[in-house]
């Protein structure tokens, strides 16, 4: 059974970055470029986790975190919030938003997949 | 080209967009357009220059970019005010960032110094400090090419690599580990990291079971149950708590190390599959991460790797991926990077298709409908997918012109600063798509005229404040669709042409005889006479030995052509009128006498057959046409070409209205209409020599070669036969025919 990820960063570049190394990990993956449209997918599609960056137009990654924890529909679902700083505050942030797990930018795909493993079987 | 330099090159692109998007942003905030907004959207465009430098490992680019944003940062957050003279410094920290860029991506060392200046500079008006910029400082900048191509990034090379050798030290640990409802709430799950632990070594796990309460009394969003592990494991102590890191405040945890040499530094944790993560925690060292992880085992149990990763030569950021490759199942690319010459040849053969598919149906209408009904139905069918193909293929072709519009801010704002005046650019309609042919040529042409704008065009400030105008000049730069041409337009409100100079200058230099009497757009078009230069000393800005002259046979070796409109004290522009495409275009077939020629379908207005009371005579020769309460030219093309047997009274025949030029219409007249095709343009100039009032050559159906109508040119040349001006004279901007 396949899981299917939801990556969200407004940014091709790194989306795709993140998007190719789960899919050779053996995720399925799915595309979002803002907070709006990644909850747009949420509803069209089964997601079994998010993977979001924070800094994004539209609706960055924290309002896309609270919106999926407040939707009970979507409630249960790992959120992996993408950082640049590895400040404390800000994973302070990402934790009262309700995500699951942080990683810092610039990481090494296997730092994603293993915290993507962590967070969704 | 592998999986990661390719997302690599993805990200360069990126970058030009991103980094045009900062242009833009600083530039509405330096025009005090710009809010609170602006600066965020700034900010998030470096921050995502920044995130992708980190994960390609252009670590230079990353402190660069860190420095900007942090300064952003403070803007955006009102700590630092954003004024004028701040939001010029980061203009030219934008420019020193593209030529970071743009370096790294032709792999070409940069100069130290101005990125150092520019970041010293950045850093102090972080630290609240003021930063005066030199005026002169941008000399006309490129990046620093030509120099030996960089080896791997230096920065980028990885520490020495880990020791291959696993150390076969093993840890005990006891775990214990109780979540609290926290944990739950933010989706995490206790046995995804019970599993994990499991990957580290071998573990016996108890669960205590003690705290839930009878069944009725479940609150199923509280936490009851408590684990205690066991593992034992070569990983560190570290590697164990890194499986708690997203749990660690939600949940009670205590590990203890029961190992006999507890004492046992870290340094043998490498060949454990989690190593790679636990580096990439530790804050503040971000940078070593990525090249430190690709040279560990991407997956365990895997001896290759290690071996590779053992290996004493530092590895190039590019090879890391590669093994990264060799882990991972297909890359997915959702887009190919093809030569260009490659398109060029597809764009060719679909042109003969064309003819042949032309030639096709020419024979067809010598058959028997009846007996070669099948045949037709094929070539009707043919036609459309030849169509199709062909709008596909051009497509492929088409970019927007952002991607030289984007180029010109920049050199606004070099030749203001090194003329000493004030401009601001004004882009509209970036969007616009043209051929990737057409926009490659139009780069130098868009330059030049840019810099004449600015250069000559604009006035100083002390002269516009003594004019009455605002002290800022504008240049504006639009593009846009008209008549299935795509119109660039280049204007500013400066001074506009000193006519008399230019015919002085004109007669000066025996370009036209001093007895000549012009009308005043007739001596705008001077100035693209070869070797009419109005300015005594040749500027390096605008000079580059290159005159309008140049510009106007480049813009019309592609088709297109240019003109002036301008009005003293308040301005000029240049509008330039291109072809979407230079491979093919649709024509009409029309006969003069017993020759065919073709008309592009985009000039056509309408057709018809006037009475002789509509055509009129002039006094010196010609003849109009009155339609609709209007006058309009009419041209004999027979006796243009001098074809025999063609007719030439217009009452008689048939008179194709076509436009020359944004609201300037001619009458052809000519035989009939024989159809209507695309044809495939051949250049004349290629095969033969250029002629006035032709663009170019087709070959028909038939096998027959027919020419290609120059409208405009042809309205040029009749225009330029009436007013005894040279034949080669300048063709000119619209002007209505006064009856």
């Amino acid at each position: 059974m396949n899981r299917r990820i939801l990556v969200v960063d407004d940014s091709p570049t790194m989306r795709r970055l993140a998007a190719s190394t789960l899919r050779a990990a053996g995720y399925e993956v799915v595309e979002a470029a803002d907070g709006q449209a990644g909850l747009d997918r949420l509803v069209e599609t089964e997601i079994h986790a998010v993977v979001t960056d924070l800094n994004m137009p539209v609706m960055d990654g924290l309002m896309l975190t609270e919106r999926v924890r407040t939707n009970p529909q979507t409630s249960a679902m790992p959120v992996l919030m993408v950082t640049t700083e590895s400040s404390p505050e800000m994973r302070e942030k990402g934790r009262i938003a309700g995500a699951t797990g942080w990683i810092t930018k610039p990481y090494a795909p296997q730092k994603l997949v293993s915290s993507v493993r962590r967070i969704c079987q | 080209m592998d999986d990661l330099a390719e997302l690599k090159q993805l990200y360069f692109q990126e970058c030009e967009e991103l980094l045009g998007e900062v242009e833009r942003h600083l530039m509405a905030l330096d025009e005090g357009s710009g809010d609170a907004e602006t600066v965020n959207a700034t900010f998030r465009a470096l921050h995502s220059i920044k995130g992708g430098a980190g994960a390609f490992g252009l670590q230079r680019l990353v402190d660069y970019a860190h420095v900007f944003e942090a300064l952003l940062d403070k803007m955006r957050s009102n700590e630092i005010p954003v004024t004028p003279d701040r939001v010029k410094v980061l203009l030219r920290a934008a420019d020193v960032l593209t030529d970071l860029i743009r370096a790294m991506q032709s792999d070409t060392e940069l100069p130290q110094d101005r990125e150092s200046e520019m970041r010293a500079a950045l850093e102090t008006l972080a630290q609240g400090g003021e930063v005066a910029l030199g005026a002169a400082a941008p000399a006309v900048s490129k990046p620093a090419v030509a120099e030996a191509p960089k080896a791997a990034p230096a920065s980028a090379a990885p520490p020495p690599a880990a020791p291959a050798e696993p150390a076969p030290i093993s840890h005990r640990y006891r775990i214990g580990f109780a979540p609290r409802a926290d944990m739950f709430k933010r989706a995490n799950e206790p046995l995804l990291l019970i599993r994990e632990l499991g990957g580290l070594g071998m573990t016996s796990v108890e669960v205590d079971q003690s705290a839930v309460p009878a069944l009725s009394d479940i609150d199923p969003e509280a936490a009851y149950l408590r684990w205690t592990i066991e593992l034992e494991t070569p990983a560190a102590l570290d590697a164990v708590r890194d499986v708690f890191e997203f749990a660690s405040d939600d949940c009670d945890l205590e590990i203890a190390d029961l190992s006999p040499r507890a004492a046992e530094p870290a340094a043998q944790e490498e060949p454990a599959p989690v190593a790679p993560a636990e580096a990439a925690d530790r804050p503040g060292d971000a940078p070593a991460d990525l090249p430190a992880e690709a040279a560990a085992p991407p997956v365990a149990d895997d001896d290759a790797p290690a071996v590779e990763a053992a290996s004493p030569t530092p590895v190039k950021n590019t090879q890391a991926p590669t093994k990264e490759n060799a882990a991972a199942a297909t890359p997915q690319v959702s887009s190919i990077r093809v030569d260009l010459d490659k398109l060029e040849k597809v764009v060719n053969l679909v042109g003969e298709i064309v003819i042949s598919q032309a030639m096709l149906a020419e024979h067809l209408g010598a058959l028997s409908i009846d007996k070669f009904g099948g045949l037709a139905k094929g070539i009707e069918e043919l036609s459309q997918h030849t169509r199709s193909l062909q709008d596909s293929v051009m497509a492929m072709r088409a970019q927007p012109v952002k991607s030289v519009f984007q180029r010109m801010p920049r050199l606004v704002r070099e030749v203001a600063s090194a003329t000493g005046k004030k401009v601001r650019l004004v882009l509209h309609g970036e969007e616009t798509e043209i051929d990737k042919t057409v926009i490659e040529q139009l780069y130098d042409p868009l330059v030049h005229m840019i810099r004449n704008s600015v250069d000559h065009g604009v006035e100083s400030p002390e002269e516009r404040a003594a004019a009455g105008k605002p002290v800022e000049g504008t240049v504006r730069l639009s593009a846009g669709h008209a008549g299935g041409r795509i119109i660039i337009e280049i204007s500013d409100d400066g001074k506009g042409i000193n006519r008399e100079r230019v015919f002085q200058k004109a007669v000066a230099k025996g370009l036209i005889p001093a007895d000549l009497s012009l009308t005043e757009s007739q001596i705008d078009d001077l100035i693209f006479l070869p070797g009419l230069s109005t300015v005594d000393q040749v500027s390096n800005i605008s000079g580059r030995g290159v005159g309008m002259d140049v510009v106007r046979s480049n813009i019309q070796r592609m088709g297109g052509r240019v003109s002036i409109r301008s009005t003293p004290g308040q301005g000029s522009a240049f509008t330039l009128a291109l072809p979407l495409t230079l491979a093919v275009l649709d024509g009409m077939t029309v006969r003069v006498g017993d020759e065919i020629y073709v008309i592009p379908l985009a000039n056509i207005i309408e057709s018809l057959r006037p009475t002789a009371r509509d055509v009129h005579s002039l006094a010196g020769g010609g003849h109009v046409l009155r339609i609709r309460g209007e006058y309009v030219p009419l041209v004999d093309v027979g006796r243009l070409f001098g074809v025999p047997n063609a007719a030439s009274d217009a009452s008689k025949s048939l008179v194709v209205l076509v436009e020359a030029g944004p609201g300037d219409k001619v009458g052809l007249v000519l035989d009939e209409i024989v159809g209507q095709q695309q044809v495939v343009i051949k250049s004349l100039e290629v095969n033969y020599q250029a002629l006035p009032g032709l663009s170019g050559a087709t070959i028909l159906g038939n096998g027959r070669v027919a020419l290609i109508l120059d409208v405009p040119g042809i309205h040029g040349v009749v225009r330029g036969a009436a007013t005894q001006a040279r034949a080669a004279s300048p063709m000119s901007h619209a002007q209505q025919v006064q009856a």
